[in-house]
């Protein structure tokens, strides 16, 4: 999984971003690029700032400072007589149609089957004609497994078949870069690796994404990088066998030593 | 003491052991009256219950005031049909209003605009706060209040004007007083249902690149309407009954085409037995119309497609059992 080009413009550039609510700063000055097709792992203690970080990217939440470039573009801001002028909602919505994201806690739509869920957007949003945007969903949904499940609504599915129609939906938008925040946290163990293998099989495709994770098995085995967060900043980056295998920082050391079970555990599988 | 080593006959082990499946009906005998005794309560309330509908029934079959064949007659009766078809298009515009202007109401009072959300609030408050007969009579005589109803520039030049007394008729009237308040009403149902929907639905939508709007109308409403659906389908048949109010105003309605009726034959009883038949058959229709409109609307809900409310309890039954 290497011969990614490290040199050409990176599909995603974050520079010095800062987040804070209130008076909790939760990102304190993040930067890191992401480049085609490639695949970076965000591991850290809960509230370290992991999905903060994810959700500023497509400005589900607004940074407080900082910028954020998807494919050469500013998000969020445009450059207006040397100035940065904030985007209008409109504007900002076809922005983040290049980011495709998919939560910890699934979020289908509930009213919606399957399919349904797949092509709502890219009808609604991208006023692709429905005939194209039903065929390529349901494409989707055999690549994740679930052509016969369709015309399931949510309800009728389990956890691991929810998570798995969430990312089909994400990429019938065809995204530029896929955003996982914490995709399989809200699964049972048995199935969290039926949610892995997809997200593998995309990843070997090319797809560039940002997994926060906390399947450090799936980490190694997967990811080019790995980033190690701790209460807001990036204490450690680099290839996965240095960061979880031999990481260079005390406090990387200790994380991964409160939660060693994973790490030795053979692959992403989750065969335990 | 004979050897039977059985341990299964020790009176302790005897006294779990209860015969299942083998009661069968039989005449009551003189072991069974402790269990009537036991639950007195029960029993006396029962009697008392089948004496009150034997005496009702007595009542309704030999009764000199209530008339059965007057009630026929008038339950067919052209002018009686006609007050029946005013109060069916009284409710249908009466809740229509009430709907729209709810759910209005209601996006007010969600806004972001301190200014609309308190209109919206303050609008509730009012017509919440006064007696529905009362808001009836006042737009009945809004024309001692506001005279002269004109269309136009505020404050500015005139482009229309007419005499509110030819404008606000009756009907009107009806429409507007059971319809305003109604969406008093209305705006707090679809703001609960609103408030229902899991937020993350909207920063899923978000995220897909739905504009706020865009989400609003293809993901959160359409899952607020399970929750806006049966409580709606409440003040359907509430308003049907409610528009009996408008009966003050002289609105030959279904009431009202009753009374003028009794007015003239006295024969009360029957007239308004008659109105309550009507009634019944009406708010019976809307109830079976309301469980499949539920149904459809709650689709995606349950494990099986389309099932009735029944088949859902019972599945859920069935979950918590196996889980």
């Amino acid at each position: 999984m290497t011969g990614r080009p490290a040199d050409d413009e990176p599909i995603l550039r974050i520079d010095n971003l800062h987040k804070r609510f209130g008076q909790t700063e939760v990102l304190r000055g993040v930067s890191f690029d992401v480049h085609a097709g490639e695949v970076l792992c965000v591991i850290g203690p809960s509230g370290s700032g992991k999905s903060t970080l994810l959700r500023c990217i497509n400005f589900l939440e607004e940074p407080t400072a900082g910028t954020i470039y998807v494919d050469g573009e500013m998000m969020g801001h445009r450059v207006e007589g040397g100035r940065l002028v904030g985007l209008r909602a409109t504007e900002l919505a076809m922005q983040r149609v290049h980011i495709g994201m998919v939560f910890q806690s699934f979020n289908l739509f509930g009213h919606l089957t399957a399919l349904q869920n797949v092509i709502e957007a890219p009808i609604m949003v991208k006023k692709e004609p429905r005939a194209e945007v039903e065929k390529l969903a349901t494409a989707l949904l055999d690549r994740v497994g679930l052509a016969h499940k369709a015309h399931c609504y949510p309800a009728q599915l389990s956890g691991g078949q929810q998570q798995r129609v969430a990312i089909a939906r994400a990429l019938a938008m065809r995204p530029k870069l896929m955003l996982f925040d914490e995709p399989t946290s809200a699964l049972d163990p048995e199935i969290v690796g039926e949610v892995l293998q997809v997200i593998q099989a995309l990843a070997i495709d090319g797809t560039t994404m940002i997994v926060v994770t906390h399947e450090m098995g799936f980490a190694r085995e997967v990811s080019h990088r790995v980033i190690f967060m701790d209460e807001g900043v990036i204490v450690e980056s680099g290839p996965p066998n240095d960061v979880l295998v031999n990481p260079s920082h005390v406090r990387t050391r200790q994380f991964l030593a409160r939660i060693t079970a994973p790490v030795t555990r053979a692959g992403a599988e989750g065969t335990t | 003491m004979t050897a039977e080593p059985s341990a299964a006959r020790l009176p302790g082990a005897n006294a779990l052991e209860r015969p299942v499946g083998r009661r069968q009906w039989r005449l009551p005998g003189r072991g069974d009256l402790p269990r009537l005794v036991r639950k007195p309560a029960r029993w006396t309330l029962l009697a008392v219950v089948l004496v009150l509908l034997a005496m009702l029934g007595h009542l309704l079959a030999t009764s000199s005031s209530l008339q059965w064949g007057v009630v026929g007659h008038w339950f067919v009766n052209g002018g009686i049909l006609a007050g029946l078809v005013r109060t069916l298009y009284l409710t249908a515009l009466a809740m229509t209003i009430g709907i729209v202007g709810g759910t209005v109401l209601a996006l007010m009072r969600l806004s972001k605009s301190a200014v609309l959300s308190l209109a919206a609030t303050a609008y509730i408050w009012f017509f919440r706060g006064t007696p529905l007969l009362v808001q009836i009579l006042f737009w009945y005589n809004i024309a001692a209040f506001v005279p002269r109803i004109s269309i136009g520039v505020p404050f500015g030049p005139t482009l229309i004007s007419g005499s509110t007394n030819a404008l606000v008729t009756t009907l009107v009237a009806a429409t507007l007083g059971l319809g305003l308040n109604e969406a008093a009403y209305m705006s707090e149902i679809v703001r609960a249902g609103i408030m229902s929907v899991d937020a993350r639905q909207t920063e899923a939508a978000t995220a897909l690149g739905m504009t706020k709007r865009l989400a609003f109308r293809r993901i959160v409403f359409p899952q607020a309407m399970r929750f806006i659906i049966p409580p709606t389908g409440n003040q359907t048949i509430s308003m049907l009954k409610g528009t009996s109010l408008v009966s003050v105003i002289s609105l030959p309605e279904l009431l009202y085409s009753v009374q003028l009726v009794y007015a003239r034959t006295f024969q009360t009883i029957p007239l308004l037995v008659v109105a309550c038949l009507w009634y019944l058959v009406v708010t019976t229709v809307l109830s079976v119309g309301q469980h499949f409109v539920e149904r459809h609307f709650g689709r995606g809900e349950s494990r099986k497609r389309s099932a009735s409310f029944m088949e859902r309890m019972r599945a859920r039954q069935f979950d918590q059992i196996l889980s």
